[in-house]
């Protein structure tokens, strides 16, 4: 069970890690229109057509 | 009849076709042709595919974007440093979020464009793009191409606030359920220690006791701390709020603890105080979302005024955008054209569309040195105005602001809660504070849970979600179906109204008057006269004039004149005609006035040549084809429909029988709609208001409930509760039979709410339920009281209640 000294603060590690993605997120605005993404993946690139 | 691809308009006889995908598909005018011919050539045809309303037909006129180059200007639209620039943009004519999805692949394509992210529920768009290879006019040019409207706004305070606001709390959210998952995991580890009638190694109990006081002093002091503060400050102020007694039991729980934690023995509650804030803090976010979903009124106002203005200087004409306009500036606008600020007719006399102000579609004569105001239409020819008041200065947006500080009062339901809720919080501090004293004096090792318990179960968490919970999700549903709502408050009203009373142009009606009969009177056939009428009114912006306007080219008359309150002369064909009033047109001096028609229940307008009538055209405005049914479907809700118009009564009866309304009432003023609403609301009965012309604040302040018209003028839609996008009637009786159930499950809510707090705090206070028992309690309440108002959201919508829905949007309509 000593093995828990190790995991528990490995589990927190990643946690901490996994805020600061998500407080990166945040503040970069992925999280202020969730829309116009959903709409990317139903659209099919059709490479003869470009700009 | 069939309607335009592109923009759903009817066709009107267009033989305008348009290629995409290999088919040929009829649109509507060669603006429509051009963007879907465009679509198609960047293969984003899949927004055909995807959308789910008609987009916004493209603006005949190109406005020059050039005035955005300088330098001076674009220190005001643009942010940014080195190379990298960003702008916020409001865009016109999102109606649906793929167009948000093709605004942003278009934009995305060109080369420079680093970043965008267009919001089609709000109209605005940010852009990041680099200095070097793109500017900002390219990017209003591509956008404009597509047919929308695209505008370069300074970012407003009050949406930067509301950013920051909705970052902040998810942050905090997330901070709280991570934080909460954490402990629990190392708590549910006691726990089936416990029922297994065994404990865990002490050591690794202690272990885990101080990493669960590790993670959860963040949870408390970064997510708790709005709750904190707020009791502190009602403290302090010697009132009290519903987070005193959370924040009370928060801080005892965790500091005994902390002391227990660390001295290595006795409860610790890490556990309970984890989800107690998380609940509190998810409850706080449902709050929040609600409260954000009001409209910026000066937002919607921005959008009724031109980009740029014609300013008269030394040396010509120069195109200015609005921000660079200053006072004391001499500016031109055109015909059709709307007036950019606020200022002093220079010319001797001008006619202005009013309708921004008084809802009346009419022209309105003014002389020189009378007050213009920003936002009306220039109706007559092009006149020069010296600016008196520039953007926030103007007479609208200080009348939208007390607007929108009128709406911002609480209603007087959410008063009364608020002072029962000061009474129950002090009970409930007062019966924590004898639990504890009680329990001291019986058993004091029970003393400090009991008490614990006894605070949290008390907290009314779930009371505060439950009402806006509901609402939440009502707006949702509604907002799928139509109906815009943007004061929350107002949809309990909606519930409880017993009256509609309908404005008659462009709310039963479709507020665009068509031509309805035509009658020769002498020798040219039907054919000949509209086609003189035509040519007559090309020129015209009035509205009456769209009624003559056929999408066959016609030749403009020459030298044309148009007179005020008389009509239009000109030559077509070498002959001069004259089209408009009777007496002028027609030479006639006939005693019958133009009201007196037996059966005509439209506009007269006569064509003649100044001495003989040639003919007469009948114009009306049709009605809405589902406004009986609206009509009908509201009676069966127990609910009379009224209307009230400023037209002549023939006009109002016709509409009113059409409609299924039995009371009518016609030539009334504004003054006089005031206080008709006024008579009805005396006997108690909450009335609703619809309509689209709807600028008075006293005619919407009478009203227990307004709705605006989508396609009416943007102060109603500014200053009224609701805006009814969907054009269609029907929507309202569905909407009130909504907010009727939302009432029901709010009411259901509240009462499971308090009916858990009475029953738990007894038996808390007496020791049987432990303080992560109270927290679990507290919590599965607050997710059933979500949970049941979740039952109001569309059922294939399993977003959560505050998820953000797109109603589509129509541009406003002058009629």
């Amino acid at each position: 069970m000593s093995i828990l000294f190790v995991l528990v603060p490995l589990s927190l590690a990643l946690v901490v890690l996994g805020g600061w993605a998500f407080f990166w997120a945040v503040g970069n605005g992925q999280f202020d229109e969730l829309d116009t993404a959903s709409w990317d993946v139903l659209h099919e690139e059709d490479e003869s057509h470009d700009a | 009849m069939s309607r335009c691809f592109h923009c759903h308009e009817p066709l009107a006889g267009s033989e305008i076709t348009a290629r995409i995908d290999g088919r040929d598909e009829p649109v509507c005018c060669p603006g429509c042709r051009a963007v879907v011919e465009l679509i198609g050539a960047s293969g984003l045809a899949d927004y055909y595919r995807h959308r789910t309303a008609a987009a916004a037909r493209p603006a005949a006129n190109a406005t020059e974007w050039q005035a955005f180059g300088a330098p001076e200007v674009a220190r005001t639209f643009v942010t940014g440093s080195g190379n990298e620039q960003s702008a916020v943009l409001d865009i016109d004519g999102l109606h649906c979020s793929a167009c948000a999805w093709l605004i942003d692949r278009t934009l995305r394509r060109r080369s420079g464009i680093v970043d965008v992210s267009i919001n089609a529920a709000t109209g605005r768009g940010q852009v990041r793009w680099n200095a070097d290879a793109t500017t900002l006019i390219d990017i209003l040019e591509t956008i404009a191409r597509l047919g929308y409207r695209p505008a370069p706004v300074a970012a407003g305070e009050v949406e930067e606030r509301r950013r920051h606001e909705r970052h902040l709390g998810l942050k905090r959210l997330m901070v709280s359920a991570f934080g909460m998952m954490q402990v629990m995991m190392f708590a549910v580890a006691d726990y089936t220690a416990r029922l297994g009638g065994e404990t865990i190694d002490p050591v690794m109990l202690r272990y885990f006791t101080l990493v669960s006081l590790l993670v959860a002093t963040p949870v408390l002091f970064y997510a708790g701390a709005p709750f904190l503060a707020s009791a502190l400050q009602s403290l302090r102020a010697r009132a009290i709020s519903m987070d005193v007694p959370a924040s009370l039991a928060l801080v005892l729980a965790y500091g005994a603890s902390v002391l227990n934690g660390l001295r290595g023995s006795g409860e610790v509650y890490f556990d309970s105080v984890t989800m107690f804030v998380f609940f509190l803090t998810l409850g706080r976010w449902v709050q929040m979302t609600v409260r954000h979903r009001t409209l910026d009124a000066t937002g919607a106002l921005a959008k009724q005024l031109p980009t740029l203005a014609h300013r008269v200087c030394g040396q010509g004409i120069e195109d200015v955008p609005l921000a660079a306009l200053t006072k004391d500036d001499c500016v031109l606008v055109r015909a059709g054209e709307l007036v950019p600020a606020d200022g002093q007719l220079l010319d001797a006399a001008a006619e202005l569309n009013e309708a921004l102000l008084t809802g009346e579609s009419l022209p309105v004569r003014r002389q020189r040195g009378d007050p213009l105001t920003a936002g009306t239409i220039n109706a007559g020819q092009p006149l020069r105005l010296k600016v008196t008041a520039t953007g926030e200065q103007t007479v609208l947006a200080r009348l939208a602001g007390l607007l929108q500080e009128a709406a911002a009062r609480k209603p007087a339901t959410a008063r009364a809660a608020d002072r029962a809720a000061a009474v129950f919080l002090w009970l409930v501090l007062a019966g924590a504070a004898s639990t504890c004293a009680a329990w001291l004096w019986i058993d004091p090792a029970r003393a400090f849970s009991a008490t614990l318990a006894v605070l949290v179960v008390a907290c009314p968490c779930a009371f505060a979600i439950a009402s806006p919970a509901a609402v939440s999700a009502a707006i949702a549903r509604l907002a799928r179906q139509g109906l815009l709502v943007t004061r929350p408050e107002a949809l309990e009203s909606l519930a409880q109204v017993h009256r509609f009373v309908f404005d008659k142009t462009g709310t039963l009606t479709q507020g665009r008057v068509q031509l309805k009969q035509t009658t020769p009177l002498a020798n040219l056939d039907e054919e000949r006269c509209l086609e003189i009428a035509a040519s007559l009114e090309a020129a015209s912006e009035h509205p009456l004039a769209r009624a003559f306007r056929t999408s066959a080219p016609c030749a403009v008359a020459d030298e044309v004149q148009v007179l005020a309150g008389l009509g239009i002369e000109g030559c077509v064909g070498g002959k001069r005609y004259r089209i408009g009033r009777r007496a002028w047109a027609s030479g006639s001096v006939s005693l019958a006035s133009e009201d007196e028609s037996a059966d005509a229940t439209g506009t007269l307008v006569w064509l003649g040549n100044g001495n003989r009538a040639l003919a007469v055209f009948e114009l009306a405005d049709p009605v809405r084809r589902e406004a009986a049914t609206a009509v009908t479907a509201l009676q069966r809700l127990g609910i009379d429909s009224t209307l009230v118009s400023g037209d002549r009564a023939a006009t109002v009866a016709a509409v009113a029988s059409a409609c299924g309304i039995a009371r009518y009432m016609a030539r009334c003023s504004p003054e006089e709609k005031v206080r008709i609403i006024r008579d009805m609301e005396t006997d108690g009965l909450a009335t609703a208001m619809v309509g689209d012309g709807l600028n008075d604040a006293p005619v919407l302040g009478a009203a227990r409930v307004s709705i605006a018209m989508g396609a009416g003028t943007v102060l109603a839609q500014a200053s009224a509760d609701m805006v009814l996008i969907a054009d269609d009637l029907t929507v309202l009786p569905r909407s009130v039979a909504l907010a009727r159930r939302m009432l029901a499950i709010a009411r259901q809510n509240l009462n499971w709410a308090m009916l858990y707090n009475l029953s738990c705090l007894p038996l808390a206070a007496c020791g049987f339920i432990p303080p992560w028992g109270a927290a679990l309690g507290m919590s599965l309440s607050s997710i059933l009281v979500i949970l049941n108002a979740a039952r109001l959201l569309p059922p294939h919508q399993a977003r959560s209640a505050a998820a953000e829905t797109l109603p589509p949007r129509t541009e406003p309509r002058y009629a």
